[in-house]
């Protein structure tokens, strides 16, 4: 199996733009409503590579969701390519913060959930876009294991494999890599950047790591709770690919920290 | 190996000393004999009893029957069981009513269920059936409800992103998801199916077709003890062989997938 692989799907990457028109979520909960996000406006360009970052509580997961179709906001509305999004769809995958695999599927098995759901393959494509992306994320070897045969930074692996299959416009990344350690996360910042290069997907990714978001993304958006909305946003003018160790990287997150710890002082973060 | 043989070596002493102190063997011509033949058969006799019928054909034909209702009744008590459980897992409402009608209903030994079968359906397979159907039925039931409702629902969410649909998802994430649980209630539905089997057998003479318990009733109405302690053999073997061919494969299936290691 090589980047050669045969079937169109595997050479035609759609993406979508996207926007979100001021959007406002509360819960309610035994403490009282939270207003999670206020009035949060935000549009993102096809391909473009996108992090949400702020502290807990701050909305990010929240709109994630809401861009998922998995919540929907009290007001305002969210728009793939100029369509309201009122439902999940397979145009929008979403990789969870833990790893959501099937354990009742070996890893093929969970690479081929969502191509299963797809009519237009026949199971020979499914079975050759599964291997295909399964090797994309250097899994390949791993076909027939059981999921708790892998260890946190490979079940990662797979799930991003599992949702890159279907092909989806839109890749939702809810915190990924918060459970890894540090060396896995490094290896997964540069092959999650090669993928994106040769995917050209459009990316959301929420983190509450101003590093990971800087070593990303082409923007990062800066959250801040009560009420959850949109601070500061920050252009990333790096080049690619990027190492998370390099100086200017290392400049830029430490002017989004001090930015976040400005906001924090101020008494808008508690 | 060392397992096999430790099992092997407990069971050859049970029975040396079971054929010891009912006169089986003999020690310089004696005889030891505890107990007469009416209170404790020795070994070769229910040896005897059992070789005998089954060379004749009555107890491969009487456990042909029982089996069939066994499995009957199970089947019925799967098929109405796990739909309920699924139900009462999703709806509050089925789970409030239903379910804990299921949970008064589990705790009655099936056997309180003969008086009541054999007014409504007479001495008929139906009252066998029905009894089994009791015993099943509520086990699964709450075994479903429990598994459906550990299942953790980022499954769900991560299936309805992938394009699956509600029924989609329920039959192929759900349902899978739950399988150790539903998997161990219908172990423990089979257990209590076959124990209520038995009882009703015991209790209920049915003429469409005599069952391995009613041959363990006819044994103690005629004092043949070394009948009612083969067919108890019989029994424990049935037992033995559902828990091995039946259920000790999927565990040991889920067992390997899930990484729920046991040795």
């Amino acid at each position: 199996m090589t980047d050669s692989a045969t079937h169109p799907e595997l050479h035609d990457f759609p993406t979508a733009r996207l926007s979100v028109e001021h959007v406002t979520k509360t819960f309610t909960t035994q403490g009282g409503t939270v207003v999670a996000l206020q009035d949060v406006s935000i549009s993102i360009r096809e391909g473009e590579f996108v992090c949400f970052v702020g502290p807990s509580g701050c909305g990010k997961s929240t709109l994630l969701n809401i861009i998922a179709g998995l919540e929907k906001p009290d007001s305002g509305k969210a728009l793939i390519n100029g369509s309201p999004i009122t439902e999940p769809g397979r145009d929008r995958l979403v990789m969870f913060q833990e790893h959501a695999l099937f354990p009742w599927l070996d890893v093929i098995g969970n690479v081929m959930f969502g191509l299963k759901q797809k009519p237009n393959l026949n199971n020979r494509e499914r079975l050759e876009v599964a291997k295909y992306y399964l090797y994309l994320v250097k899994m390949d070897n791993f076909a027939h294991a059981n999921i708790h045969e892998l260890s946190g930074g490979m079940k990662q692996r797979v799930a991003l494999a599992r949702s890159l299959a279907p092909n989806p416009k839109i890749l939702l990344m809810d915190e990924p890599f918060s459970a890894l350690d540090a060396m896995t996360r490094e290896q997964l910042y540069g092959d999650i950047q090669d993928i994106w290069q040769k995917r050209k997907k459009t990316i959301i990714f929420v983190t509450h790591n101003v590093r990971e978001a800087v070593c990303l993304g082409d923007r990062v958006l800066l959250f801040t709770p009560h009420p959850g909305r949109i601070r500061e946003e920050f252009k990333v003018p790096l080049p690619r690919p990027r190492n998370i160790n390099d100086h200017d990287l290392a400049d830029l997150s430490q002017r989004i920290t001090a930015a976040l710890k400005g906001y924090h002082q101020a008494g808008e973060c508690d | 190996m060392k397992n096999i043989t430790q099992t092997l070596i407990f069971f050859l002493l049970l029975i040396l000393i079971w054929a010891g102190i009912t006169g089986d063997l003999s020690f310089m011509g004696l005889h030891c004999t505890l107990w007469s033949p009416y209170v404790l058969p020795s070994p070769s006799l229910v040896a005897q009893y059992l070789w005998d019928n089954t060379v004749n054909g009555k107890l491969p034909l009487s456990m042909l029957i029982t089996l069939r209702r066994l499995l009957i009744g199970y089947v019925i008590g799967l098929v109405i069981g796990v739909p309920l459980g699924m139900l009462a897992a999703r709806f509050r409402m089925v789970r409030n009513t239903v379910g804990v009608l299921g949970l008064g209903f589990q705790g009655l030994p099936s056997v309180c269920w003969v008086p009541l079968a054999c007014i409504w359906f007479g001495q008929t397979e139906a009252a066998l059936l029905f009894v089994v159907i009791m015993g099943t039925l509520w086990s699964v039931l709450l075994s479903t409800e429990n598994g459906i409702r550990n299942v953790p629902p980022i499954y769900a969410r991560a299936a309805r992103t992938m394009g699956s649909s509600p029924m989609h998802t329920l039959l192929f994430v759900t349902l899978p998801a739950s399988a150790p649980f539903v998997v161990s209630g219908m172990k423990q539905g089979w257990a209590f199916a076959w124990r209520s089997l038995m009882a009703a057998e015991i209790y209920v003479s049915v003429i469409s077709g005599f069952g391995i318990g009613q041959y363990l009733h006819y044994g103690r109405e005629l004092q043949r003890m070394h009948q009612v302690v083969g067919v108890m053999f019989i029994i424990i073997l049935v037992g033995l062989l559902a828990d091995k061919l039946l259920f000790s494969p999927a565990e040991v299936w889920l067992h390997r997938r899930w990484g729920t290691a046991r040795d």
